[in-house]
């Protein structure tokens, strides 16, 4: 298995959908094969096409609020000794993490089709609360679907897409959690193709959503590259970038433009869990057999018996048991290095770069990217630069953390 | 138990001039003993196939009525070796040909050769594997011909003609038409006609074919399709062993009922 430079990730797959010859692919029902060709052949055309483009940043800009701070943790570098620590500031983005990017590509994606209906799934409600917001900026009727155990947990979220007068349905079939709500969307696209779009919030399911939704990411390197010569005039010659790893559109986006830079480590945290716990959402880590989940093949937390283990991570956007063919293609050719952290770990991580930085409080997903960072920094040289994305704001975990930590809001 | 005998069956129901009659219930739902039960009802009710569904969790084309009787059946632990021995066990007994619907990632956790051993150990005739589309399931389905098990290739009402006729080159002796656009056990959205001229184009194509028509259909419907090959009906009978257990009554013999009286519609 091999990756190819100068051509972009996500193309870099057979005709059949797969990555590498093995991730990815479109194991779907019959049903499906139409309005997922029909979507390959608009999205082609709509990725070079000019208007198509300025469209998305002028949303991307004016919207979203591209591009988002790049900074250096001048205080967090000091207290820990050796590498350079820089943080790209995702968690600036409108609505408080990168969910915004795919859901307005997806939105405008939608009106292209000449559709006006739009549904999603959501596991912590950050996907779905993005997309609801994006629908409703462009009149688009919205559906989103969420696990009925989410729905209890992330009531806040649910709040807010119904505000923005999306529908959300729970989804009571089995772990009640994320993996059932992305089945359940994909059930109903499978009856609605005709009128809806359908945006899968990460960069998983069939190969034309992990194409879509790490193409829209990809703002996030596209802009930091930039950022990157303007702080240093150049390409560092030791560079490591940390992202936390669930479905993996943050890393996808993150990572995008520096693939063909060989100097640069590129290193995807995944969700440990408790402890202890043999229960995680670390496929790639701990090498989960291979399998098909929600119509692509990839790692996947599953018993001898072919069906998905539950997860267990305190942060509810990385629980998801199987993982983007870009990082298994990516894991495979060696191009990257993953690795996990714990809940606890995480938890300390979050302290630690709030305490010393204030302006840049992560959420649990990205406190597991820092907690690879805290551990690794005091090892390097002070010429190593370590920039770990922030895709999150620990204002959606604010109860959960601090719970953990004994306090009452 | 190849298919040569799974081609009989609708051969047989031709003879009686109706279409087979096929009949989709979850293995395993809700143990071993009961489904074995409801197998041996539904075969002396009469059916021509039996459709077991090796159901997964993770599953992306069933509907309500469907997935509650692949958790009943899961949450049971009801394993993969589970389905098959309840398969041999009621092919000690019956003819009745049976055929295992099932989703991809459960073939590839048991090993598709051993999957395919096992199927002729239990005589199984025939496979439909939901979410692996044509033609990204040549290499299995040629694996399966060579052990004279039909793989069964679907085609629905958005399969355009170029690839209806590609699909249908490389099908086996019978193919499944989903007649319309949903997960399984909605409403019947399309007209019993409009289904019919989309079975009439692909025995146009395909004449030697035998098409099964499935998605949709119920004891109210079911005689419009009975000058076609084949019929399923899933759905209504998953929701009958729901209501059996709720009330306390016994499956087997109400779906034995349910199948009687749809065979009998079938045949007036």
């Amino acid at each position: 298995m091999k990756l190819e430079k100068g051509i972009p990730l996500i193309d870099q797959h057979d005709e059949n959908g797969y990555w590498g010859g093995k991730f990815g692919g479109n194991q779907i029902a019959e049903s499906l094969n139409y309005p997922i060709e029909e979507l390959t052949r608009e999205f082609e055309k709509l990725r070079n096409d000019e208007t198509f483009i300025a469209e998305r940043d002028y949303y991307f800009k004016n919207f979203v609020g591209a591009p988002t701070p790049f900074i250096k943790l001048e205080n967090l570098t000091k207290h820990l000794g050796g590498a350079q620590i820089y943080c790209k500031l995702v968690s600036k983005a409108t609505g408080g993490a990168h969910k915004a990017y795919n859901a307005v590509v997806h939105s405008l994606i939608c009106k292209r089709l000449g559709k006006t209906y739009i549904g999603g799934d959501t596991g912590a409600g950050y996907a779905g609360k993005m997309l609801s917001m994006a629908a409703a900026k462009f009149n688009l009727k919205c559906k989103i679907f969420m696990g009925a155990k989410d729905v209890e947990r992330q009531s806040i979220n649910v709040f807010s897409m119904r505000s923005y007068g999306a529908e959300v349905v729970p989804v009571n079939s089995g772990s009640q959690t994320l993996v059932d709500a992305v089945s359940e969307c994909m059930r109903w696209w499978t009856s609605e193709n005709e009128e809806a779009h359908m945006c899968v919030g990460s960069t998983v399911g069939p190969t034309i959503f992990v194409k879509i939704c790490a193409w829209s990411t990809a703002q996030i390197s596209r802009e930091m590259k930039k950022q990157v010569m303007d702080e240093f005039g150049e390409v560092p010659k030791d560079m490591k970038l940390i992202n936390c790893v669930g479905g993996g559109s943050s890393a996808a986006g993150f990572w995008n433009e520096w693939i063909d830079y060989d100097n640069i480590e590129l290193i995807g945290v995944e969700a440990g869990g408790p402890e202890g716990s043999s229960k995680h959402a670390a496929p790639l880590t701990n090498d989960s057999p291979i399998g098909v989940l929600h119509g692509a093949t990839q790692y996947v937390i599953q018993d001898d018996q072919g069906e998905i283990e539950e997860t267990d991570s305190i942060s509810a956007g990385l629980d998801y048991p199987g993982v983007s063919p870009l990082h298994c293609f990516l894991k495979e050719t060696g191009r990257a290095r993953y690795t996990s952290a714990s809940d606890e770990e995480a938890i300390e991580a979050f302290q630690l770069v709030s305490k010393n930085e204030g302006f840049v409080s992560p959420s649990l997903e990205p406190s597991h990217a820092f907690a690879e960072a805290i551990k690794i920094a005091p090892k390097l040289s002070k010429d190593t630069i370590i920039v770990v994305d922030s895709c999150g704001d620990s204002a959606k975990d604010s109860k959960i953390i601090a719970e953990r930590l004994g306090y009452k809001i | 138990m190849t298919s040569s005998t799974l081609i009989k069956s609708f051969e047989r129901a031709k003879e009686n001039n109706r279409a087979a009659l096929l009949t989709y219930t979850v293995g395993g739902d809700p143990d071993k003993k009961t489904s074995l039960d409801i197998f041996k009802s539904i075969a002396d009710a009469g059916v021509d196939i039996i459709e077991c569904g090796l159901g997964h969790g993770a599953n992306i084309g069933d509907g309500g009525a469907i997935q509650d009787s692949t958790y009943r059946a899961l949450s049971n632990g009801i394993k993969t070796n589970d389905i098959f021995e309840i398969i041999e066990e009621f092919k000690k007994d019956y003819e009745t040909e049976v055929i295992i619907m099932t989703y991809q990632n459960k073939i590839m956790a048991y090993g598709e050769d051993e999957f395919l051993k096992r199927c002729i150990s239990s005589k199984v005739s025939g496979i439909i594997c939901v979410d692996w589309p044509w033609p990204l399931n040549l290499e299995f389905a040629k694996k399966c011909k060579e052990n004279s098990i039909v793989f069964i290739q679907l085609l629905c009402p958005t399969t355009n003609e170029d690839r209806l006729q590609s699909i249908l080159n490389d099908a086996h002796e019978v193919v499944y038409y989903i007649s319309m656009l949903s997960t399984t056990g909605q409403k019947l959205k399309v007209s019993s006609d409009e289904i019919k001229k989309k079975f009439n184009l692909i025995k146009k194509i395909s004449p030697d074919k035998k098409c099964i028509i499935g998605f949709g259909i119920t004891a109210d419907t079911i005689n419009d399709f009975k000058d076609t090959d084949a019929c399923v009906v899933g759905s209504a009978l998953c929701r009958e062993i729901t209501r059996s257990i709720d009330e306390e009554l016994n499956p087997a013999t109400n779906v034995g009922n349910m199948v009687t009286d749809l065979k009998q519609k079938l045949s007036s």
